[in-house]
């Protein structure tokens, strides 16, 4: 029982890993590619952890397995978001099929400002709390 | 925040008498102990501790859910040979206004695959996020906020 449990999440994990590796061949631009992969290593390790945590089975291990996966999910779309934007500051262009570009125009990359956008916020639609 | 210690320390009490230093007996104890705590909590002064720790509890069951949803979408877009995503980058206003608020909304965001946030305005008003699959701006928008900004907010206020 425990190694079937054990065998499946490694399976799910090695799965996920190949997924985001082919998705950054695959994808055609970068912001998709950083998708890809920075979910794949937090999903595909997580799960790899989580089945190391349960083949051994002791407080330590377990503890050091969650608290990896803790950083990681902290960590990862942290350096996602860096890379993406980095990106975004120095032009890098965006796939053909990408619908609409709402932030164009409202970033300056000598200032670093990013302009804000006058949108109605539906604050005032949300349920009150009691 | 008191009762969350006590409940700890009731899981570790637990551990240290069936003498059993084990992630599953922790787990165990901590349950009990929260039991223990729900039948002894006081009528005339209410703790949030219960109310909070079930919210937590539901907020992280939806994410995961949201998780897998999103998941499986982009692995079928990876593993099929065409390409049926739509991708936008999406202004979103935040009711979020803390530091706190604003960057668990856009890791959680971040983490869920097929979004991206990609920006936070100066003024921390908006948040721009790039989404693989928009069929309608306004849609997404408020698939946003009603679903994850909203239960977020819910947990942290």
């Amino acid at each position: 029982m425990q190694d079937a449990v054990c065998a499946a999440l490694m399976i799910a994990g090695t799965f996920f890993m190949v997924v985001g590796g082919v998705g950054v061949i695959r994808f055609p631009d970068l912001y998709m590619r950083v998708s890809s992969s920075t979910k794949a290593s937090t999903l595909g390790a997580g799960f790899i952890l989580l089945s190391l945590a349960f083949h051994f089975n002791e407080l330590g291990t377990t503890m050091r397995a969650v608290a990896t996966i803790t950083f990681l999910v902290v960590t990862g779309p942290v350096s996602a978001h860096l890379i993406s934007r980095a990106a975004y500051g120095i032009g890098v262009r965006l796939w053909e099929g990408t619908i609409r570009d709402e932030l164009r125009g409202r970033y300056n990359p000598d200032t670093n400002v990013v302009e804000s956008v006058e949108l109605e916020s539906n604050e005032d639609e949300r349920p009150q709390a009691p | 925040m008191t009762l969350f210690l006590l409940n700890v320390l009731l899981a570790l009490a637990w551990t240290a008498l069936t003498g059993e230093l084990t992630a599953t007996n922790m787990v165990i104890g901590f349950l009990l102990g929260y039991g223990t705590l729900w039948m002894a909590r006081r009528a005339d002064a209410p703790s949030g501790y219960f109310k909070k720790a079930r919210q937590v509890i539901k907020f992280a069951f939806f994410f995961l859910w949201e998780l897998l949803k999103a998941n499986l979408r982009v692995t079928y877009d990876i593993l099929t040979p065409r390409h049926r995503m739509r991708p936008a980058i999406i202004a979103v206003p935040l009711d979020a206004k803390t530091d706190m608020e604003i960057s668990f909304l856009a890791n959680l965001i971040t983490l869920t695959p097929g979004t991206l946030s990609l920006e936070v305005s100066n003024d921390r008003r908006v948040l721009f996020i790039h989404a693989m699959y928009v069929t309608d701006a306004d849609q997404f928008r408020r698939d946003i906020k009603r679903g994850l900004e909203q239960r977020l907010l819910e947990v942290l206020r």
